[in-house]
């Protein structure tokens, strides 16, 4: 028996997989299984994290419901996954916010977004909030540079912290039978896998959705969402280095590198939470965690209110809505930042080192 | 739906969609009838995992050469030369190009999977499985403009001198109709889940029987062409048999329920008694045995009996073992009577001779004195706690079926080919295999004369 319920479940369909091993050509998760013949509670963890959801072992299997078998592998790792992010949360304290993630996210998006905005205009005139800032250093008429650095790092490096210790736990709690730290070939091969989503294409036709017929679509929107994200981190790093290297002020013209990757990155911080959202309104019941819907829509939600923002902070810069969607998108950036942890973004984090434990497992058993 | 099509396709299994494209791709219309809800369609390709074909070189997935003289060989032994040769060596010659044609349809292939080793030169194995095969051919057969329709259960056919005109059909909600077609594809199945047949031949034994694929193949087609005047071929009493776990349902539990424990331990029957030499030889054949061993059995069970330092040299199972400290609280568990049980074990680990065991080859560990002996893989069962598996018979498919020509058309009992009735798959298996079995023919015979069949009745169609 496990901690959970849910556990109990994965345990049992683990040990109906692990005697019929159809869908080991599938993706990771099957071959990790087939390595063991009982599953702690880490290893169902393991096994729920190195799970991409594509559906594929759901369609191809014949024992699905409505067999007696009542296989569901998605959807079991699904919800044991969602319960996984709670259980490793840093500090325990707040792994309550998984529960009702959707309010969560929500009202600390509201409350950010509303701070900042009351922020601005109380620390400013409204003649400077809604003029017209042209020119280098003219964000930060309505906010000192170093204010705005040392909060959104401060922010930045707790979601750090706390990300830090919640991958340890989980590292610990799977990765201790077999041990050992990661080593480099472990960790480049989960960089590719996690960064072309190797795992996410129902063995080689695309993952499963709303119906039978396997499509990419998933796969493409996940890519312009991440890379997306990617791009606009890259953005404010590099924006980060003109500043205090350079001592080259924002904003920068639409050609310069900040603003191109930006830019780019804003495109498909838009374009891909749009299309992952319609992705999981479309989505089969059968395979998802109907639980984790306030979760999965919040993280979307704020991805999307990130990129949104920063595009019409971009695109209206030289105008006087200049300084209210600057406060809004600072907000949406900060509350991004300090719920990093406490949110669907830990399923990168979580599948990433899955990824390295199970590249690592591969190089012990060749 | 039109009321008449070129081709009519009854059945819905890797033999039937083949048969189906092949005629769609032939230029004609067809219609697929699958007795079965759209869940359960496939018979019992839902629980395959690979094909063998013959190929000239290794292939991407393939270790090795496996010839059609190999193959043809391989098919002579396992049938104790009961097969038809012509038929026979023609499946094999067509299986080769049968690799690549069931590729574009959209069917992917991957290595052996883990513990199938011994087959990785000579199968090809369906990534994702049998449904996953099925579900491919469905769409391609979908986008080729095939009709499917599930739940459709034929009643009767209508055939006038060896030549098909209709079919009878009982939808469930709109109810009975007729449908007619040039040329007809009878590609559904043996009639391994029909229990009141099986008892023809088994007697009240058949009620223990389990049934490893789903409730539907029942073999109503293949009756109904047997009473209208085609040939049968085939061992009306052979059947593929494999000792499952007796904790199994009773339909439809598919590959997951078998034991590949034998060679491990001992089997007794209810009276705690061995029957059977149990390391009488390797795997596959030995696995194809022990369904009908323990079919003769009293009441249909056995019991895999075996001790704690053998439980990981097998793969792991869905049932988990029925463990006792002794082997009288074993004996218990089982309801077996302890004291005989407690003999038939000290017998045997007495008659254990000492040896190197190595299950992979027919090892010098076996015992001495007994009836019946273990000839090898013999080693005592001393180890605590004690462990054993009840296991039943679990039947895969039947032999019965109809004849047919190169062609895949039937023939009919004066020995002429019919006009335009044509089968595939499980329901014509008899024609190659008069007994026996090796990993992966039925699905062999399944696409090679799906395919045939297809294109056969698609050019009559034409014509």
């Amino acid at each position: 028996m496990h901690g959970t319920r849910i556990l109990d479940e994965a345990d049992r369909l683990m040990t109906v997989c692990n005697s019929c091993r159809y869908c080991e050509g599938l993706c990771a998760v099957f071959p990790a299984m087939e390595m063991r013949r009982a599953f702690s509670d880490g290893d169902l963890n393991y096994l729920a994290n190195l799970c991409h959801s594509c559906g594929a072992c759901y369609v191809d299997c014949q024992f699905s419901p409505p067999h007696e078998f009542n296989v569901n592998v998605p959807k079991t790792l699904a919800v044991a996954r969602a319960e996984s992010y709670a259980a490793y949360a840093w500090p325990q304290a707040l792994s309550g916010a998984f529960a009702r993630n959707g309010l969560v996210i929500s009202v600390i998006a509201a409350l950010s977004m509303a701070a900042f905005i009351l922020g601005f205009a109380a620390l400013n005139d409204s003649g400077v909030l809604f003029g017209v800032h042209t020119g280098p250093g003219a964000f930060y008429r309505l906010m000192p540079h170093n204010v705005m650095a040392a909060l959104f790092s401060a922010a930045f490096l707790y979601a750090i912290l706390a990300l830090a210790m919640s991958v340890r736990a989980f590292w610990r709690d799977i990765g201790a039978p077999i041990g050992g730290r990661a080593d480099g070939g472990s960790i480049f091969q989960a960089i590719r896998d996690a960064g072309e989503l190797r795992y996410l294409h129902g063995g080689g036709v695309g993952c499963y959705n709303e119906d039978d017929r396997p499509s990419d679509r998933r796969k493409l929107y996940h890519h312009l969402t991440f890379y997306g994200f990617l791009l606009c981190f890259a953005a404010t790093s590099v924006a980060t280095l003109y500043h205090y290297l350079l001592g080259r002020e924002a904003p920068y013209p639409w050609w310069d590198l900040p603003v191109v990757l930006g830019s780019l990155g804003g495109i498909g911080l838009i374009v891909g939470p749009i299309g992952l959202f319609a992705a999981r309104m479309r989505r089969d019941p059968a395979l998802l965690d109907e639980f984790s819907y306030g979760m999965d829509v919040g993280f979307i939600a704020m991805l999307f209110l990130t990129g949104l923002t920063g595009m019409l902070l971009l695109v209206l810069r030289e105008t006087a809505a200049m300084g209210p969607l600057l406060a809004l998108h600072l907000g949406a950036v900060f509350a991004l930042f300090i719920t990093m942890p406490y949110g669907k973004f830990v399923h990168g984090i979580y599948r990433f080192a899955a990824l390295v434990r199970y590249a690592q497992e591969r190089r012990t058993a060749a | 739906m039109s009321s008449k099509y070129d081709v009519l396709v009854i059945g819905g299994g890797n033999a039937a969609l083949c048969a189906a494209i092949s005629a769609r791709r032939g230029g004609a219309s067809v219609l697929v009838l699958e007795g079965a809800p759209k869940f359960y369609r496939g018979g019992n390709t839902r629980h395959t995992r690979n094909m063998r074909c013959a190929h000239d070189a290794a292939t991407e997935i393939l270790t090795g050469p496996y010839t059609e003289d190999e193959f043809w060989e391989d098919l002579l032994r396992v049938t104790g030369g009961q097969t038809d040769e012509v038929l026979a060596r023609h499946m094999i010659r067509e299986s080769k190009d049968i690799l690549n044609w069931i590729v574009e349809q959209g069917v992917r292939w991957q290595p052996s999977l883990g513990g199938t080793l011994s087959l990785g030169r000579t199968n090809s194995f369906f990534l994702g499985g049998g449904r996953a095969m099925l579900n491919a051919l469905y769409l391609t057969a979908e986008r080729l403009g095939v009709d499917v329709e599930y739940d459709a259960e034929v009643t009767d056919l209508v055939i006038e001198d060896g030549m098909f005109l209709a079919a009878r059909l009982k939808r469930p909600i709109k109810g009975e109709t007729e449908i007619r077609a040039t040329s007809l594809v009878a590609a559904a199945g043996g009639f391994e889940a029909n229990i009141e047949w099986l008892k023809q031949y088994w007697g009240e034994a058949a009620d223990n029987f389990l049934i490893r694929g789903t409730p539907y193949n029942r073999g109503s087609i293949l009756k109904m062409l047997l009473d209208k005047g085609v040939q049968e071929v085939g061992d009306p009493t052979q059947c593929h048999a494999v000792a499952i776990d007796a904790r199994a349902p009773k339909f439809d539990g598919g590959i997951i329920t078998r034991h590949d424990s034998v060679v491990f331990g001992i089997v007794v029957n209810k009276h705690a008694q061995r029957f059977y030499d149990e390391g009488e030889d390797i795997w596959p054949k030995r696995y194809a045995i022990w369904g009908r061993l323990v079919a003769a059995q009293p009441d249909q069970i056995a019991y895999i009996i075996f001790d704690s330092t053998v439980v990981t040299s097998f793969m792991p199972t869905l049932f988990p073992p029925i463990a006792g400290q002794t082997i009288a609280e074993l004996a218990g568990k089982l309801e077996l009577d302890p004291v005989a049980l407690e003999k038939t074990i000290s017998e045997f680990n007495a008659a254990v001779l000492s040896g190197t065991f190595d299950h992979t080859i027919l090892d010098d560990c076996r015992t001495e004195g007994i009836t019946p002996p273990k000839t090898h893989w013999a080693r005592k069962i001393e180890t605590p706690p004690y462990l054993a598996y009840p296991v039943r018979p679990g039947i895969t498919f039947t032999y019965l079926g109809t004849r047919v020509n190169k062609e895949a058309r039937m023939l009919m009992k004066d020995g002429k080919p019919s006009a335009n009735m044509f089968a595939a798959g499980e329901i014509m298996a008899g024609n190659v295999l008069g007994k026996g079995y090796a990993a992966g023919m039925g699905m062999t015979i399944g696409s090679v004369f799906g395919r045939i069949a297809g294109r056969e009745a698609a050019k009559h169609a034409r014509n």
